[in-house]
C-alpha cells in the first residue's frame, strides 16, 4: 500500500516539476509550428538548447537577469530566421529535415572541447554557474511551504518560487497563444497548413507568415530551454533528438492544434511514465526486470504509446477530430 | 461594390468596353484598344516539351474572354504563368538567357509583372481560381472566404493580439462574406468545414472567395466543371454582372454551350499556341478549331433521339463493315 501512495505521490510531484512546465513551453511553441502552420520541425530541442546557451552564458559573463533571458529569446529568433530563409521555400518535409540536423549541429557545437572554456564541452555547465541571478529574484522568501501533499522550499533550487514562475509562464504563453489563434493572423497560418498555393492566390506572402510563425515557435522553444536549465543543469546530451521526440509525443497526446493539448499532453506524459516505471518496480520482481530495465521499458511504452496514438486517435486527447487529422 | 470598381477602372461602361471589340480585327494576337492584359513572349518548356509559346496576346479591359483549348493545349500552365504561380522558361535571367527583345514581359493593368510572386500578383488585382479546387478543408466555409478579404489590420502579428484594433473590420468582412455565400447558395453552409463541402460547392467556394477582394481581374480556371446546371445558369449570370460592375473575366472552360453564351471574346490554344481569336461564332466556325478541338459534331446533342434514326444505324452498320474489311486486310499482310 505504501508503494502505492508513493507512485501516486511520485507522478503528482512529477506533474508540478518546473521541468515538466518547461517542457510544456516547448510543446506549445512545437504545436504553434506543427499544429497550427503544419511546419514539421523536428529539432525543438535544438532551439531550447540554443536558448539555454544563451542565457547560460550570457549569465556566466556577469550579464543580469533580464539581460540574459533577453539574448536567449533573441538566440531563438537568430536560430529560427536562420533556418527558415533557406528552407521555408522548400516543401515541408526539408524542413523536418533540416531542423534535425540544425539541432544536431547546435549540440554537436556545444560539446566540442575546442569551446570547453564557454561552454563546458560535453560535460555542460552546473547549474550554479546560472541559477542564482533568477532565484535573487524570488519574493517568497526563506524556509518551506506546504500546500497539498506537497512540502518544497520557497526558494531554493527546485522550490515553489520556480514552479509559480514556470507554469505562470505556460498559462501566460497559452493565452497568447489563444489571441494569436483567433485572429486574422492566426486563420491565414491555419490556412497555411491547409494549402500554401490557395493562400498565395489571395495575395498573402505566405513565406512571410511562415516565418513570423517559425519565430514564434522557436522563441517559445528557447525559453522552455532556459526554464529547462533553471533547476537542472545544462546538459547538452539530454536535450538531443530524444528531447524532441518526447516533446512531439507530448504534443499529440494532448492534441495537436489545441491550445491546452500541448499542455494537458505533457502532463500526462510525465504522470504516465512514473506510473509506468513505479508500477512495475512494485509489482515485477528484480530477477525478470530491474531497476534499469524498468526504465528503459517505460521508454519503449512511450515509443508504442506514440504510434498507437498516431494510428488510432490522430486528433489527440482534445483535438477536433474534423480540424486536424494526417494525411495518411 | 460595383461603383468602387467601376471607378477604380475608369468612365468607359461595359457595353463601350465591348463595343470596342467589334473593330478588332479576328486574328491571333490581335492589338486591343484597351488591353488590361498584355503578354510578350511567354514560353514555358518542360524538358522536350514546349507547353506554352505565346508571342503575343492582349485581354480587352472590362469583357469576359474565354481560353478554349483541347486538354495538354497549355491553357492551365499558361494560367500559372502570368499569375506568378510558375515561372516562363523565357524569363529574362541574370546571367545568359534570352536578349531582353525577346524575353518573357507581361503587363497587368500598366503594371509590368515579370518577376512578381504569386502573392504580389494577387495584391495587384489579378485573382486565379484552381481547376483542382483549393478549398481550405479543415477551416469553416466562413473562414474561408475571409481569408480572401485585402488589407486586413488583424493579420499583422503585433495587432492581432488586440481585438479591438481589428473587430471592426473583422465585422464588416464578416458581411461581406456573408453576402456573397448567400449569392452563390453556400449561406446555410458557412459553419461547415470546407472539406465536407462537394466537389461542385468547392467550386462556387473557390470563386467566392476570390471575389472577397475586389479583383479588376478574376481568372476562373474551369469555373463550371461538376456544377449543376441550374446553379450554372445563375452563375453565368453572376459571371455578367460581374463583367457589367466593370470587372475583368479571363475563364478557361470545356463547355461550349457556356462559352458561347457569355463569353464577349474567345481566345482557342492548342500546342501551346494561341490558333485563333475573335467572338464566339466566328471562332466556332474557324475550320482550324473544329479541326484541332471541337470535331465536325460540336453542334450535334449526342443525347437526342432524332439523330439514331435507321438511316444512321444503316450508316453506322456500313462504317463497321468497313473497318473489319480493313482491319483484315492488315493482318493478311
Amino acid at each position: 500500500m505504501d508503494g502505492i501512495i508513493k507512485v501516486l505521490y511520485d507522478m503528482s510531484a512529477s506533474m508540478i516539476l518546473p521541468t515538466t512546465a518547461a517542457f510544456a513551453i516547448a510543446a506549445i511553441g512545437l504545436n504553434v509550428h506543427f499544429g497550427f502552420t503544419g511546419l514539421l520541425n523536428m529539432g525543438q530541442a535544438g532551439f531550447m538548447l540554443i536558448g539555454a546557451y544563451g542565457f547560460a552564458i550570457s549569465i556566466g559573463a556577469g550579464l543580469p537577469f533580464w539581460a540574459a533571458f533577453l539574448i536567449a529569446v533573441l538566440a531563438g529568433i537568430a536560430f529560427a530566421l536562420l533556418l527558415g530563409i533557406p528552407t521555408l521555400k522548400l516543401r515541408g518535409d526539408y524542413l523536418a529535415i533540416v531542423t534535425i540536423a540544425a539541432a544536431e549541429i547546435v549540440r554537436m557545437i556545444g560539446r566540442a572541447s575546442v569551446l570547453n572554456d564557454v561552454t563546458g564541452g560535453s560535460n555542460g555547465l552546473p547549474g550554479e554557474n546560472f541559477r542564482n541571478p533568477f532565484s535573487d529574484l524570488s519574493f517568497f522568501g526563506d524556509g518551506q511551504t506546504t500546500l497539498l501533499w506537497f512540502t518544497f522550499d520557497n526558494t531554493g533550487v527546485n522550490g515553489w518560487w520556480s514552479r509559480a514562475v514556470t507554469w505562470l509562464m505556460v498559462l501566460v504563453f497559452a493565452l497568447l497563444v489563444w489571441l494569436l489563434m483567433r485572429s486574422p493572423w492566426g486563420r491565414v497560418i491555419k490556412s497555411i497548413r491547409e494549402d500554401e498555393d490557395a493562400v498565395r492566390s489571395l495575395g498573402k506572402s505566405v513565406f512571410s507568415f511562415k516565418m513570423q510563425a517559425l519565430v514564434v515557435g522557436g522563441v517559445l522553444g528557447s525559453i522552455g530551454g532556459v526554464m529547462y536549465i533553471l533547476p537542472t543543469s545544462l546538459q547538452p546530451d539530454s536535450m538531443g533528438r530524444n528531447m524532441t521526440f518526447l516533446i512531439w509525443t507530448a504534443m499529440l497526446l494532448g492534441g495537436a492544434a489545441t491550445i491546452f493539448g500541448p499542455i494537458l499532453g505533457t502532463l500526462v506524459f510525465f504522470a504516465t511514465r512514473i506510473f509506468v516505471q513505479g508500477g512495475m518496480r512494485l509489482f515485477v520482481p528484480d530477477e525478470i526486470l530491474n531497476t534499469q530495465q524498468t526504465e528503459q521499458f517505460s521508454w519503449i511504452v512511450v515509443g508504442v504509446a506514440l504510434m498507437l496514438l498516431v494510428i488510432f486517435r490522430p486528433q489527440g486527447m482534445i483535438g477536433n477530430k474534423k480540424e486536424l487529422n494526417f494525411n495518411v | 461594390m460595383s461603383n468602387a470598381v467601376a471607378k477604380k477602372q475608369g468612365t468607359k461602361s461595359a457595353a463601350e468596353y465591348r463595343a470596342e471589340l467589334n473593330k478588332v480585327p479576328h486574328k491571333p494576337g490581335s492589338h486591343k484598344p484597351e488591353a488590361i492584359l498584355t503578354v510578350d513572349n511567354v514560353s514555358r518548356s518542360f524538358g522536350g516539351l514546349t507547353a506554352v509559346d505565346v508571342d503575343h496576346l492582349e485581354v480587352q479591359r472590362g469583357v469576359i474572354t474565354a481560353l478554349i483549348g483541347p486538354n495538354g493545349a497549355g491553357k492551365t500552365t499558361f494560367f500559372n504563368l502570368i499569375t506568378g504561380f510558375d515561372t516562363p522558361s523565357s524569363a529574362k535571367k541574370l546571367i545568359g538567357g534570352p536578349s531582353s527583345s525577346e524575353a518573357a514581359k507581361w503587363e497587368f493593368n500598366g503594371r509590368s509583372l515579370g518577376n512578381t510572386s504569386a502573392a504580389a500578383v494577387s495584391k495587384q488585382g489579378m485573382v486565379r481560381t484552381f481547376q483542382l479546387t483549393k478549398a481550405l478543408s479543415r477551416l469553416t466555409v466562413l473562414q474561408n472566404m475571409l481569408l480572401g478579404a485585402q488589407h486586413q489590420t488583424g493579420e499583422n502579428f503585433f495587432a492581432a493580439f488586440f481585438k479591438p484594433v481589428w473587430a471592426a473590420q473583422e465585422k464588416a468582412n464578416t458581411e461581406k462574406a456573408l453576402a456573397l455565400l448567400d449569392r452563390f447558395k453556400l449561406l446555410e453552409k458557412k459553419d461547415d468545414m470546407a472539406g465536407s463541402l462537394s466537389g461542385g460547392q468547392k467550386k462556387l467556394l473557390e470563386m467566392a472567395r476570390a471575389l472577397m477582394s475586389d479583383p479588376v481581374m478574376i481568372m476562373l480556371d474551369e469555373p463550371m466543371a461538376g456544377v449543376n446546371p441550374a446553379l450554372t445558369q445563375s452563375l453565368l449570370g453572376h459571371i455578367q454582372s460581374l463583367r457589367d460592375d466593370g470587372m475583368t473575366v479571363l475563364f478557361v472552360e470545356h463547355d461550349m454551350h457556356m462559352v458561347r453564351h457569355i463569353s464577349d471574346w474567345v481566345v482557342v490554344m492548342a500546342e501551346g499556341r494561341v490558333v485563333a481569336e475573335g467572338p464566339a461564332d466566328t471562332v466556332m466556325s474557324n475550320q482550324a478549331v473544329i479541326d484541332a478541338y471541337l470535331g465536325a459534331h460540336h453542334d450535334t446533342d449526342l443525347g437526342d433521339d432524332k439523330f439514331l434514326t435507321d438511316t444512321a444505324a444503316v450508316r453506322i452498320e456500313k462504317e463497321v463493315v468497313a473497318e473489319e474489311a480493313r482491319s483484315k486486310k492488315t493482318k493478311k499482310k
